[in-house]
């Protein structure tokens, strides 16, 4: 019973929080795949803005001396999605329209996108530093809940409040959007037109109009997705680095322009990466008792070494472009 | 005045021009038929009119308004729809979801003008929950059709509607058509089975190299024996 | 006004801006700065070659200057009398042992006559058991050799000899990558390389054993002789490094130069026609039946070759191989910066917007900051404060000015200075 504990608190937790962020993250670049036909490298750097946008408006308040019983970094993330939303809609009039209006090709785009990931990039460290940042370091405290156990004789389950908050908030964003797209007008566009641009044109959709959505929704969603992290973990100028190769890979398992495909490898790279590193010689040790003399259970039989976590979603990552890069959930035929 | 008249338009996809001046004035009661060779600039035409073109010179009118490169998002709530040739439907929604795309700019009900379209084409209505990616190439055709009825348009442009079918479904769509035409919405077509198309044509229109060659009613071009003996195949 | 005399002008305003930057910056200085461009270069043109001639979206370049980087460290670094008399040699054949029973492993069982599910869920397990063996033997090999030796030292060769190993290990690296990957797509292949490529960084990073990872391994040596050599033989400091510089950079602008001579016939031969071919209309030329894989392969081998040997040259430059340092912003990023900016396509502009790009990106650095310090003053007179931090932040804006300047370039020369001049060849 300790052993499943164990696990519970050591891949179960850890794989659903880091599989909400990266679902989070990738159907935002999933769906910009889907309309605008090009990888968006800035995204990571996208939910780093949108993390230190909450971050600021979080300190004001702290300021203030206003303390809530919910984190604030999920308070303040309404105001820190619009301000994320009206940066990216800034970029996108500022640098990927005009592209786009001189008929530029999607690695086009592609290749600004990477000169706005080194602008924001700089930005954001010329402003914060490359220092950490936290904010439970301004006298909120990160309320941690305990399953009592005791019943089974096993230590209890564990998990941190803003653990929880983030994954009601990702499953109530997904929801949304769901309904969003499967139940509006707007929404049923922004899926034609990821379909068939040219049909969706030809019905006299207005595809600046989708356009303009698309980064709405993915600049909501990245900063959802940077704010929680960072409240998981730790806010840092360069967690998007770390993030978007993930993001990527989790957009591309699900096959790109696939929203429900992006949720679902975002949850598979997740659990990938905690399951990666997991110690399973903590799991095998009831055994010892029951083998024989000759077998000794390494202290450390985990599938690949801790500094190595995030190669296993770029190996997922490799493995599926190279076996098939359509996404293993039969992705669309772009 | 015609319902749609286009010019002596001149245009092309930035190179050399592919239109060298093509006149077509169509009617409301009128079903105009383009045919031509291959390369004649017939479904240029098409996209001529619904402004995925550029017009360099000549003029295209629409119940008077100007709409020579004008985009689809103003010309469809003006009256005007098109059904392309290939990828005409969105394969991954619904039947009933890709009519509702057709009716984008509508921002009325528009329940009354599917149940209509649900009774023109029955197989629809029995398929509307279904991808419209998983019907026979006859019923995507259908899909594409009640596509672009939806946004009830006064003309209706189709290229091709009859490309890939087989003999019994290009009749049924030639069928269909001339039902719409009699619910009075006006017909502009590119057809490549030229003599059928033309036998219930009210306007032909025969292009080559760009430019109109002959202009008359459909059986008047069918009897013409030049037009018999250059474009339709003796 | 032609392309030539705009190549021309082009490049002697460059000179007239690197004169300026010396008389700013100083001799020393600027020895270094060109020193370092002239490698930048060489991966730039590596680049050109990937991009430039053939289309190929490689955001991986990272991967390779860091092989190249290992190389040049392995093959100059002073030899390791521990390691060789030691057990590490043994334990590391062991290792090799194991490697080569699970490759077998893996090969025998893709020849199994078997078919569907069956066969893929035995080549997974062969995979893994393979993975498994391999690791039984590397792990205690490796934390032998971290115990004992700290690393495997390296063979105390000629730093030119282990540019051309860079080269040639970067060449194999990318043989094997593009075997599997160039098939893909532009932006799934952008996509892949640079999961590749951190693979890579992650490996050379966390292998101790090899690369002595974050430890850093210095001093490399210098392939010509050093400031302290000149020193020796009465030179006064300040002059000797100089002096050391500058042997350094006619060496290495003869490896450029011999690299532009070959690269410029190759481009204009019938061999860069055909390249060019395929990338411009790549479903023409592969029904030409061109064997087009074929050829973009050759291409993304020879552009990583020449990226192995910049990340090498640059490694004995700078005297210590440090894997911790290795960014995809200046090692990735910054080299598609100078392609496009200099123009994609042709080697004179991959060549001046390497040293262009080079220039500004490292100048920005100081330049920022003698503005923040500028607008501090102001700050601190207005009674606002001063600025903190000003040098590490300073440095940041580097990031933010390449940044700027590719979206211009994108937007206002999207041919770069120096355009490939498109001849039609029919």
């Amino acid at each position: 019973m300790d052993v499943l504990v164990f696990f519970i608190n050591k891949v179960l937790v850890a794989g659903t929080v880091l599989g909400s962020i990266y679902a989070l993250g990738a159907i935002g670049a999933t769906l910009i795949f889907g309309i605008l036909r090009f990888a968006h490298f800035a995204h990571g750097d996208m939910m780093t803005m949108g993390a230190f946008f909450a971050f600021l408006i979080a300190l004001v308040f702290y300021h203030y001396g206003i303390y809530l019983p919910v984190p604030m970094g999920f308070v303040v993330m309404p105001l820190a999605m619009l301000l994320t939303i009206a940066v990216a809609l800034g970029i996108d009039k500022t640098v990927y329209a005009p592209l786009r209006r001189r008929g530029a090709r999607p690695v086009t785009l592609l290749i600004a996108s990477i000169g706005v990931t080194l602008m924001l990039q700089g930005l954001i460290r010329l402003f914060f530093g490359t220092g950490q940042y936290s904010f439970f370091d301004y006298g909120e405290t990160k309320s941690i809940f305990r399953i009592d156990m005791s019943w089974a004789g096993a230590r209890p389950i564990t998990f941190t409040q803003p653990q929880v908050l983030m994954v009601i908030v990702t499953v109530v964003l997904v929801l949304i959007l769901n309904f969003f797209l499967t139940g509006t007008r707007l929404g049923k566009a922004m899926r034609a037109m990821a379909d068939n641009a040219d049909l969706a044109q030809v019905s006299g959709i207005n595809t600046q109009l989708v356009v303009r959505l698309t980064w709405v929704i993915a600049a909501a969603l990245a900063c959802a997705a940077g704010t929680m992290l960072s409240l998981d973990v730790s806010l840092k100028p360069d967690l998007a680095f770390n993030i978007i190769l993930p993001i990527f890979a989790a957009a591309i398992v699900g096959g790109l322009g696939q929203v429900y495909g992006a949720i679902a490898g975002g949850f598979l790279l997740g659990f990938a990466e905690t399951l990666g590193v997991f110690n399973w010689s903590t799991i095998l040790r009831p055994l010892a008792g029951v083998l024989p003399d000759w077998i000794v259970i390494p202290p450390d039989l985990s599938l690949v070494p801790t500094e190595y976590k995030l190669t296993v979603s770029f190996v997922i990552l490799v493995i599926t472009l190279l076996w098939r890069p359509t996404g293993i959930f039969k992705g669309a035929s772009t | 005045m015609p319902l749609i008249e286009v010019k002596n338009v001149v245009g092309g996809y930035g190179g050399a021009p592919i239109l060298n001046g093509v006149n077509i004035a169509i009617e409301q009661s009128d079903i105009g038929v383009i045919v031509g060779p291959n390369g004649a600039g017939k479904s240029t035409t098409l996209k001529a009119i619904f402004g995925l073109l550029k017009v360099t010179s000549g003029s295209i009118t629409f119940e008077g308004h100007d709409i020579a490169n004008a985009l689809p998002d103003r010309l469809v709530p003006l009256g005007l729809s098109f059904v392309p040739q290939e990828k005409n439907v969105f394969t991954s929604m619904s039947v009933e979801e890709n009519l509702e795309m057709g009716a984008f700019t509508r921002r009325d009900d528009i329940s009354g003008t599917r149940d209509e379209i649900y009774a023109m084409f029955p197989v629809l209505k029995e398929k509307r929950r279904q991808p419209a990616g998983e019907l026979s190439g006859g019923q995507r055709q259908m899909v594409a059709m009640g596509r672009a009825l939806m946004s009830k348009p006064k003309l209706l442009l189709l290229d091709e509607p009859s490309a890939g079918l087989s003999p019994r479904y290009v009749l049924e769509i030639f069928e269909h058509i001339v039902t719409v035409n009699k619910a009075g919405v006006a017909i502009l077509m590119v057809e490549q089975n030229a003599r059928q198309a033309l036998a219930f044509a009210s306007r032909g229109f025969v292009l080559a190299q760009g430019a109109n060659r002959f202009t008359g009613t459909g059986p008047e071009l069918i009897a013409d024996p030049e037009v018999a003996r250059s474009f339709l195949g003796g | 006004m032609n392309s030539v005399s705009r190549a021309a002008l082009l490049y002697l305003g460059l000179a007239v801006f690197i004169v300026l930057v010396g008389l700013w910056q100083g001799p020393a200085n600027i020895s270094l700065l060109l020193l370092q461009s002239t490698a930048f270069a060489l991966v730039a043109l590596g680049l050109n070659v990937q991009f430039g001639y053939g289309g190929l979206f490689n955001f991986g370049i990272l991967g390779f200057v860091m092989i190249g980087g290992f190389a040049v460290t392995f093959v100059s670094y002073p030899v390791s009398k521990t390691f060789w008399t030691g057990e590490g040699p043994i334990w590391l054949l062991r290792a090799l042992v194991a490697f080569a029973a699970g490759f077998a492993l893996v090969w025998g069982a893709r020849r199994l006559p078997l078919k569907g599910g069956w066969k893929a869920a035995l080549m997974v397990l062969c995979y893994f058991i393979a993975y498994v063996v391999y690791r039984s033997q590397i792990d205690p090999a490796a934390n032998y050799i971290e115990k004992h030796d700290g690393f495997i030292g390296g063979l105390g060769l000629h730093p030119v000899l282990g540019w051309i190993f860079g080269g040639i290990l970067a060449g194999g690296v990318a043989w094997i990558i593009g075997k599997i990957a160039l098939g893909l797509r532009s932006d799934y292949l952008a996509i892949a390389t640079i999961g590749i490529s951190e693979i890579i960084r992650a490996l050379i990073k966390n292998a101790d054993w090899l690369t002595r990872g974050t430890l850093t391994v210095s001093p490399i040596p210098w392939p010509v002789p050093t400031p302290g050599d000149y020193q020796d033989h009465g030179v006064a400091p300040a002059v000797s490094f100089i002096y050391a510089r500058g042997g350094y950079l006619a060496l290495a602008l003869v490896v450029v130069a011999i690299v532009m001579f070959l690269i410029q016939r190759a481009y204009g031969g019938p061999w860069g026609r055909m390249m060019r071919a395929i990338r411009d209309n790549f479903i023409a030329a592969n029904s030409m039946g061109k064997n087009v894989t074929a050829r973009q392969l050759e291409l993304f081998v020879l552009g990583a070759v020449l990226m192995g040997i910049g990340g090498a040259m640059l490694v004995s430059m700078l005297q210590i191989f440090d894997p911790g340092s290795y960014q995809p912003i200046n090692h990735t990023f910054l080299f598609w910066v100078m392609v496009i900016v200099g123009g994609a396509g042709n080697n004179w502009g991959a060549l001046l917007g390497a040293m262009l790009i080079y220039l500004v990106y490292t100048l920005s650095g100081p330049l920022s900051q003698a503005l923040f310090y500028a607008i501090s003053g102001w700050t601190t007179q207005l009674g606002w404060g001063a600025i903190p931090d000003i040098d590490s932040r300073s440095l940041q804006m580097r990031v933010f000015v390449l940044g700027v300047v590719i979206v211009l370039a994108l937007r206002y020369a999207p041919k770069g200075l120096i355009p490939e001049v498109v001849r039609r060849e029919r």
